[in-house]
């Protein structure tokens, strides 16, 4: 589906953000591990590191599958949002159901300047969330956002 | 009382007996310290007494400022309430986008004579406003114009009159208060303890007391919550009037709710399973928006019971006759869902007829909901890894709220997929054909039936004969 004409997907950059931050807590744990367990000998210190390591190259591939189901499209009437792998979720949003647009970028998210664009509608369920935008697609989605809420409002 | 501002508004002050009341509500809290402490005797006698003076000096004088910076106005399209002495809050409530209006009378208000307006609006839990104290009459009185704007009615039109349509028997309520799960909980615990007793007489002492303690501490918070429950939903009134449905109900604290009908956003049937042999239910609607800043989430979940307990034939007919929805058949998922949910899957249930979207779910609990596809906030599909494996998935349907939703779980994939498209498009002209009665945000609300405006032949109707909801959005006609 994500294949389809319209979708758009988040910024690449999202990508070397998320490896950026397992490969840093792999790295960490297993130093951490291999420091604490060294006393204890230095075959059973580099074994746990290992295992650590080969652990956080799994969670590296399947945050690299979820990057990649990352998905949103703007209909003429409402936005969906396509993301998970495991858990797949698709959401519609009509537009006239928009209640406010958030913007947001978190530490991490500041040093790789990428921003979140959250829609919030009266349901506290709706969850359309589109993480690792640049910047400008970040604005210029707020922007179409908010002018198509106004456009289509529907009230409660 | 009055004003008449700069700004040619009608400005008005509460009721001046209102620091009383709230002075009132410190005197029961600064009784109990004093009960307290001279129980336990550490402090002397005129430290407490003088403790309790300077407590209650002080909720008077905050009360007295309260009341003296506290005004409201009402011209045609706005409530305005201003108050706060450094912190100003003045705040605007358009009557147009009003969602519930509720007459609250707490005991000690109700010793004087006086009442709170809730005012509910929708999206935000600062949108709302309340108005503590007026007099009943002015209460009663601000709701009527209130209602009467809100229809786009001359401000003036007195209440219409209420249809009474049902009520709950308080015999009903206490049994259906005490028959929760709860208590079987209870009763299992003191079969069981009695039954250790009778083979051991002469079990350890210490852990006997503790036991007996739990036990204690448990039923002393399961009479707490059957007794809250009863004194919340004493007397309890449904009625039918042109504006809306009207709640009534509460022992010694009551309130007054009204609920334009086009303001339901969602309708939900519980039946717990101990109450199952009786054959009653419990019927309640979700409406939008919180009143005031109590509630702090952006969007809390306001539900209310339009039948607290009855059985399943009149909660059917209020269903059809009070909130105008039709009846239709639910069908079951496929039966390899059982394999997913293996502890549900006998309530699990769900189906649409065009107009509303319902599912039921629950383990030993069935709740089924309505939403009214005019009011779906979001359409979700969600398909989880065990699903995938059975190729079943899930459809959401949200209406407003935390947590309101009519769920389609577990049904097959290419049901869930073609039901997914379907909700959407179909959400899509319902909320079109209703903007286009002039329900928009800003225009003005004519009186909409909930759900099928389209399917006019399930309209609550009048003792006389009169639709009591118009089928064509048309505000009705103002009564004599």
């Amino acid at each position: 589906m994500n294949s389809n004409p319209g979708w758009m997907t988040p910024s690449p950059k999202l990508w070397s953000m998320r490896f950026t931050e397992g490969a840093v807590v792999a790295v960490l744990v297993a130093v951490a591990v291999a420091a604490g367990t060294a006393s204890q000998g230095a075959g059973l210190a580099v074994g746990l590191a290992v295992v650590v390591l080969v652990a956080g190259v799994v969670y590296l591939f399947l945050a690299h599958r979820r990057f990649r189901a990352w998905a949103y499209q703007e209909r003429e009437e409402d936005l969906v949002v396509s993301r998970g792998v495991m858990f797949r979720r698709e959401s519609v949003v009509p537009y006239g159901r928009m209640q406010f647009v958030d913007v947001t970028a978190g530490p991490v998210e500041r040093i790789f300047k990428l921003k979140t664009v959250k829609l919030h509608t009266a349901a506290a369920a709706s969850d359309a969330r589109i993480p690792g935008l640049e910047p400008d697609e970040a604005a210029r989605l707020r922007d179409r956002l908010a002018a198509l809420g106004e456009a289509k409002a529907a009230g409660v | 009382m009055s004003s008449s501002g700069a700004d040619g508004l009608n400005w008005q002050r509460l009721n001046p007996w209102t620091p009383v009341v709230l002075g009132g509500r410190a005197l029961v809290i600064v009784a109990l310290l004093g009960s307290e402490e001279a129980s336990r005797g550490t402090s002397s006698r005129e430290v407490t007494i003088y403790i309790g003076i300077a407590i209650l000096a002080a909720s008077v004088v905050i009360g007295v400022v309260r009341w003296l910076v506290t005004k409201w106005a009402l011209d045609g399209v706005t409530l305005r309430i201003e108050t706060g002495l450094f912190r100003r809050d003045a705040r605007q409530l358009p009557v147009a986008r009003i969602q519930a209006v509720d007459v609250v009378r707490p005991f000690l208000a109700r010793v004087f004579g006086l009442a709170e307006l809730r005012i509910r609006l929708a999206g935000g839990g600062k949108s709302g406003g309340r108005l503590t104290y007026l007099s009943e009459a002015a209460a009663v009185d601000l709701r009527a114009r209130l209602m009467a704007g809100h229809h786009g009615l001359d401000m003036a039109t007195p209440e219409p009159a209420e249809r009474p349509i049902a009520t709950v028997a308080t015999g009903r309520l206490v049994a259906s208060a005490i028959l929760q799960p709860a208590t079987l909980v209870a009763i299992v615990f003191v079969v069981v303890l009695l039954a250790l007793e009778s083979i051991s007489p002469k079990s350890a002492d210490g852990a006997e007391t503790g036991t007996g303690l739990t036990l204690g501490l448990y039923l002393f918070g399961l009479a707490r919550v059957t007794w809250r429950r009863v004194a919340t939903e004493y007397g309890f009134a449904v009625a039918a009037a042109p504006d809306g449905i009207r709640l009534k109900r509460g022992l010694f604290s009551t309130v007054n709710e009204t609920i334009p009908f086009a303001r339901v956003q969602a309708v939900r049937k519980s039946e717990p399973f101990t109450w199952h042999f009786l054959g009653w239910c419990r019927l309640e609607v979700d409406v939008a928006g919180s009143p005031g800043r109590e509630q702090g989430t952006r969007s809390g979940k306001v539900t209310k019971a339009l039948l607290p307990v009855g059985p399943t034939a009149l909660a059917d007919e209020l269903f059809s006759n009070l909130l105008g929805l039709q009846q239709f058949p639910l069908s079951k998922p496929p039966r390899r869902a059982r394999w997913k949910s293996p502890l549900s899957y006998h309530f699990l249930a769900a189906g649409d007829n065009g107009l509303v979207a319902a599912g039921s779910c629950g383990r030993l609990k069935k709740v089924t909901t309505w939403v009214p596809l005019e009011k779906v906030q979001s359409v979700r599909r969600v398909q989880g890894p065990v699903q995938r494996l059975l190729h079943l998935a899930t459809v959401h349907v949200d209406a407003a709220g935390r947590d309101v939703r009519a769920e389609f779980r577990d049904r097959d994939v290419h049901e869930a997929d073609a039901l997914f498209e379907k909700l959407v498009v179909q959400s899509r002209s319902a909320r079109r054909a209703v903007s286009g009665h002039g329900n928009a945000v800003h225009g003005p609300l004519g009186v909409v039936a909930p759900v099928n405006g389209a399917a006019g032949d399930a309209q609550p109707v009048d003792r006389d004969g009169a639709a009591l909801l118009s089928v064509t959005g048309q505000p009705p006609p103002p009564r004599p």
